[in-house]
């Protein structure tokens, strides 16, 4: 039962960070645009958020930062794609690769007086259990017994379910990216819902970053994301484009996270290295197991404009 | 009103062709430059140092050549996956693999096989081969998944580089480490048959693998039907289907190829450069072949330019390290900024700019 | 008749340029309240574009448009779709511009004004019912679109726009995809709305359709005005002289069938559609030696899948197809291309031609693996610019040079060249090749469609078994020696079109079997 009760909350708290990105990249994809840069605007948000929380000595301004610097490698990823019509897949390599080379830049330069990051503590998020709620057995401590952002993504899931499938903007969203000259037609501004909705999804992946750095593994390592990135973007294939749907893949990968730290806690003689290796190669089985028992759905579930650039007047 | 609209270019002058490339390059280094100028460095400075670290005399001109050989391989193994729109993201792994199947021959064959020559002339083509076949297969694998089942391969070769890098470092820090390296981890040194030979400071063999593989290349893409394949497939795969084309064999065969050269250039660096399996092996060589296949625009001649410009670019990062006490990791940002402004650019050699004018109204 | 009418819409002296063509060059257009105006013309008169610009898609670089407000007409500057349609202007496209995964009533309100942020469904639902009772365009508000057949994607296009409460409708071919029936039932529609006081330009190039639904035609030919006419004082000479300049030719003289002789056999197939569903259940056809078995069907009952099936490219489930006597069911499109099965696609540019290729990289689709071109694993890239300078010369593909990217040739031209590629690839089998032919003339112009068509007919003179799958019946009964109709997968039934009426054919489509 403790066992149980550790990793399932080793899991909600590791999960926390891919259902950010998750959701952002789900938005960003529902508009029809494809964000491989997800992993470099995470790995900026983690760096950004835990210098600016540091200098501030306020783990609010942290996010904000993080956030904000999300949004802007969002918004240089839309120029790039959208006004500038470069191919999605190459663009967001390059922010990926260019992002995770500044990242290590700045943490070399954002301590104080221009020194190194790396060993520094600063501000985090801590616990905060809810009163009440936190008292509930097993249940309490999985889901009650967390940082502020492990709440702020309570809300946001359902947040971002309803406004996808139940709201006005979200219909528009969808429609962009299923069919940008229909939806254009009717008078909605492609352009400008795409530029929205990639922004969104940066800042969403900022706050990602921001989580692992402010509370999940507070401080500044090179390499902080390790590849979270990249298992957000296998995930929204694994949700379905869904934000609900997410919410399960990313337990799913917080739990391997969490049995991965009870192995080593408790002294396995598996070497660390191989251990690691398991979200990887589960990422992989995951996505093939999704296009084996869905492979018709999965292809009907992504939106069929998704990386490909839309201009009004081009004639074919 | 006034706006400004893009407008399809029928065709693209010379000089647009040549000065749009070059001013994104000059545009991505004033972007470097403002992020110099923000930590008190002059660019111009930098700039200077990096290009006389990179190319300035003897020594650096070698090194640089020693750090184009893995980007022209990987560059390659790129520029042939993208030539056939097949996003293979793993050269890195497929790189590290190479190297690790080269280290093992180097390492384990003279024990198990004593009746094998211990000669350069047999044990490097053996290493080669164990490479080339070890990028190979870790491209294999994402390549069928796609191929039968339409798995997303530029997720399952990037989830392969994690597996690959951590696979190797299970090896040299564990069941591979030398029982003599004093608690360091690392492999043992190989024996000197093992060794590509070596014309000036560092610089190896390897390069005229890399070149050698380009002229392969060159000929595949402009004089066999294997190309013409693959560039209809990468054109149009339904009309390369409708042709006759296989796309199921030509994914396997094109990933064979393409992650065995990755492998190749893990093959060149540890027999090359190290001589043994230790730390250092991925440093991202096969992420920055995609940036040089990209900026190659994937023809392979032009992979070997472009490396060895790319590298030049990390040597003189190198350079500012030690002479300046920049992060070394400026050239990684110089590379995204570098892709990402030729990326944008290339949109002005496509299209025109044109000033519209409203009728007033 | 209508002259008392007011004007509903006023175009003047509207250009349009797109680079390197002029589409529109100073045309004007007046539509009138409770009109029904047809915009007839050949493809790539203009049509198309000149309503782009009057739906706000696209602007015009010179002219302007006046639409009727409060009694008068008044100038407007129409910057978007949505301004064309709080304007009261709406567009049902050819290709229609509704999202496939969403409901029917989800695709009725994206983009709408007044539409809360909170999307209350069922109301939207009880609006559709109660617009498709009034004008009997019946559709069910919660079937997602790729539920439905395209005679109903096309009622909600409709719906669409009268729901936005347009006072101008603009119809964009609407007849190409329905049946000869469906047809008709539109047409009492459209009566229903401008006895409301609507007006509705519809585009065709469909003479018949023009005379039978228009009160007035404006006539389009190279992006300018020929002239407007009332329908009831001008016939289908005097239209096809405007809208081609010259007089069309009837048709295309065939010489005589040779004996049966069969080619193609194709018995009791069967195979899926992209969607997983049955597309093709047990179609028989039989194509013999200089025969041309035309094909008809309303789009999307198994045509596009037959093709495919005969041509290697879609897995066939059950049944076979033979090739002069040599059973090829279940072979590769290689090894049907082996076989003497050519195939001119109805997708040009997304099958038939890799597009930023050369044209030389194009006409050798069918003939690089073998010699003079291949030589071993190398190809030999002169003389397959030499292979294609000969086809380009011997079928008047009109073309820079064979270096040029197939996609900057016009769409006659790539579809000469498809022709002169799959023809030329025929010419080896002595004993008769097969080919597939699937929509040739679509999107082309008259010129261009009498060329194919004249090669069409030549090849079959030769000895090949043509299958010729169109949309078009006047086309299919002026080549075909012998009519299949598809519906559902099937053949309903044969016809010969010396034989036969248009209107036995649409009762076929409508899936009505033949007794």
């Amino acid at each position: 039962m403790d066992l149980v009760e550790s990793i399932l909350s080793i899991a909600v708290f590791a999960g926390t960070s891919l259902i950010f990105a998750t959701v952002g990249e789900i938005l960003t994809e529902r508009a029809g645009v494809l964000n491989l840069g997800l992993e470099g605007m995470m790995i900026m948000g983690a760096v950004t958020g835990f210098a600016a929380a540091l200098h501030s000595d306020n783990a609010y301004v942290g996010v904000a930062v993080a956030m904000a610097v999300g949004a802007s490698f969002g918004l240089i990823h839309a120029l790039a794609t959208i006004t500038l019509r470069t191919d999605q897949v190459v663009a967001g390599l390059a922010l990926t690769l260019g992002g995770t080379g500044l990242a290590s830049f700045l943490g070399q330069k954002l301590g104080p007086g221009g020194s190194p990051l790396v060993g520094m503590t600063g501000p985090r998020f801590l616990r905060v259990p809810i009163p009440g709620l936190s008292e509930i057995p097993v249940l309490g401590e999985v889901l009650f017994n967390k940082d502020q952002l492990v709440y702020a993504m309570y809300i946001l899931v359902p947040l971002a379910w309803w406004y996808l499938f139940k709201t006005r903007p979200g219909l528009h969203l969808r429609a962009v990216g299923e069919n940008p000259q229909a939806t254009d037609a009717l008078g909605v501004n492609v352009f400008k819902l795409r530029y929205l909705y990639t922004i969104v999804g940066g800042a969403l992946a900022g706050l990602a970053g921001a989580h692992l750095s402010l509370a999940y593994t507070p401080g500044w390592t090179e390499n902080l994301t390790g590849g979270r990135g990249w298992i957000a973007i296998a995930l929204v294939i694994f949700a379905t484009w869904n934000p609900g749907r997410a919410v399960l893949g990313a337990l799913l990968f917080g739990g391997v996270n969490a049995i991965q730290f009870r192995l080593q806690a408790e002294g396995t003689t598996i070497s660390a290295n191989l251990l690691n290796m398991t979200p990887y190669i589960l990422t992989v089985v995951v996505l093939v197991a999704v296009t084996l028992f869905e492979g018709f759905r999965t292809r009907v579930g992504a939106p069929a404009a998704l990386g490909l650039p839309y201009n009004r007047e081009e004639r074919t | 009103m006034t706006t400004l609209k893009f407008e399809k270019r029928l065709t693209t002058p010379t000089y647009v062709k040549w000065s749009v490339p070059v001013g994104s390059l000059m545009l991505a280094l004033a972007a470097g430059g403002v992020l110099l100028i923000a930590v008190g460095v002059n660019p111009f400075t930098a700039y200077g140092a990096m290009i006389e670290g990179a190319y300035g005399g003897r020594t650096a001109l070698t090194e640089t050549l020693v750090r184009a050989t893995p980007l022209i391989l990987t560059g390659l193994s790129v520029a042939l996956a993208f030539r056939m729109l097949f996003w293979n993201i793993g050269a890195e792994g497929q790189l590290v693999m190479g190297g690790v199947a080269a280290s093992g021959v180097a390492l384990f064959l003279p024990e198990a096989a004593p009746s094998i020559p211990q000669s350069p002339w047999v044990y490097l083509p053996l290493m080669g081969l164990a490479a080339l076949l070890a990028g190979a297969l870790w491209g294999l694998v994402p390549a069928l998944l796609k191929s039968s089942l339409g798995v997303n391969e530029i997720i399952t070769t990037l989830m392969f580089n994690y597996v690959a890098i951590l696979f190797y470092q299970y090896l040299f820090t564990d069941p591979w480490k030398d029982p003599a390296g004093f608690g360091f981890p690392g492999s043992a040194e190989f024996g000197q048959f093992a060794w590509l030979p070596r014309f000036s400071g560092r610089l190896n063999f390897g390069i005229l693998v890399g070149v050698g593989s380009a002229v392969f290349l060159w000929l595949v893409f402009s004089k066999s039907k294997w190309g013409y394949e693959i560039a209809l497939i990468g054109e149009n795969e339904r009309a390369a289907r409708y042709a006759g084309v296989s796309v199921f064999r030509n994914i396997v065969l094109v990933m064979v190829v393409s992650a065995g050269l990755a492998g190749l250039a893990g093959f060149a660096e540890v027999s090359g450069i190290s001589h043994k399996l230790q730390q250092g092996l991925a440093v991202g060589n096969g992420f920055s072949g995609i940036i040089v296949a990209w900026l190659a625009k994937l023809r392979p001649l032009r992979v070997i330019w472009v490396a060895i410009l790319l590298a030049g670019l990390f040597v003189g990062g190198d350079q500012i390290q030690i002479t300046l006490g920049l992060p070394a990791s400026i050239s990684q940002v110089l590379q995204g900024a570098i892709l990402l402004f030729v990326l944008g650019g290339d949109i002005f050699s496509r299209y025109r700019l044109r000033l519209i004018r409203g009728d007033g109204s | 008749m209508t002259d008392q009418l007011p004007v509903a819409v006023r175009m003047e002296g509207i250009t349009k340029r797109f680079p390197g063509v002029l589409a529109n060059e100073d045309v004007d257009l007046e539509v009138r309240t409770g009109e029904i105006h047809a915009l007839l013309g050949e493809n790539g008169a203009g049509k198309s574009t000149l309503m782009s610009v009057l739906c706000g898609l696209y602007r015009q670089d010179e002219g302007a448009i006046s639409l009727l407000s409060n009694g008068g007409l008044r100038r407007v500057d129409i910057g978007s779709p949505r301004h064309a349609i709080e304007l009261g202007i709406g567009m049902v496209h050819q290709h229609f511009k509704l999202v496939r995964t969403q409901t029917v009533a989800e695709n009725m309100i994206i983009g709408m004004d007044g539409v809360p942020f909170r999307l209350d469904m069922s109301q939207v639902a009880a609006d559709i019912r109660e617009l498709g009772e009034r004008y009997d365009m019946l559709v069910d508000p919660t079937a997602a679109i790729w539920q439905l057949s395209v005679g109903e994607q096309q009622r909600v296009e409709i719906l669409k726009v009268l729901y936005r409460g347009a006072n101008t409708l603009i119809l964009d071919e609407p007849t190409a995809v329905l049946t000869p029936q469906e047809s008709g039932q539109l047409g009492s529609a459209l009566r229903a709305m401008v006895a409301e006081g609507k007006a509705i330009v519809f585009i065709s190039h469909k003479l018949d359709e023009v005379i039978s639904f228009a009160d007035r035609v404006t006539v389009l030919r190279q992006g300018r005005n020929v002239a407007t006419l009332d329908v009831g004082s001008t016939n289908k000479h005097e239209l096809a002289r405007l809208m081609v300049g010259r007089e069309l030719a009837t048709g295309v003289p065939k010489g005589d069938r040779e004996l049966d002789q069969p080619v193609l056999v194709v018995d009791g197939l069967e195979a899926l559609g992209d969607r997983g569903l049955p597309a093709l259940r047990g179609v028989d056809l039989t194509a013999m030696r200089g025969e041309v078995v035309g094909i008809a069907g309303v789009a999307g009952n198994g045509q596009q899948e037959l093709a495919e099936a005969i041509t290697g490219l879609r897995r066939i489930t059950a049944g076979k197809v033979t090739v002069r006597g040599v059973d090829c069911t279940g072979k590769t499109p290689r090894q049907m291309i082996e076989a003497g099965v050519c195939h001119v696609p109805g997708d040009r540019l997304g099958v038939g031609l890799a597009g930023n290729l050369p044209v030389a990289d194009n006409l050798a689709m069918k003939t690089y693996r073998r010699r003079p071109l291949a030589r071993g694993p190398f190809l030999d890239r002169k003389k397959m610019g030499s292979q294609a300078k000969r086809m380009i010369d011997e079928f008047g593909v009109l073309t820079p040079g064979p270096a040029t990217p197939a996609r900057n040739l016009s769409g006659g031209n790539q579809q000469k060249a498809i022709l002169a590629r799959e023809i030329s690839a025929g010419r080896d089998f002595e004993s008769g090749a097969v080919l597939v032919a699937a929509y040739p003339t679509r999107g082309l112009d008259v010129g261009a469609i009498e060329a194919v068509r004249a090669r069409i007919v030549a090849e079959r003179d030769r000895g090949t078994a043509v299958v010729l799958i169109s949309e078009d019946l006047d086309e299919l009964m002026m080549l075909s020696d012998r009519i299949a109709v598809l519906h559902g997968g099937q053949v309903m039934g044969v016809v010969e079109p010396a034989s036969t009426t248009i209107e036995e054919i649409g009762l076929l489509m409508a899936g009505e079997r033949r007794s």
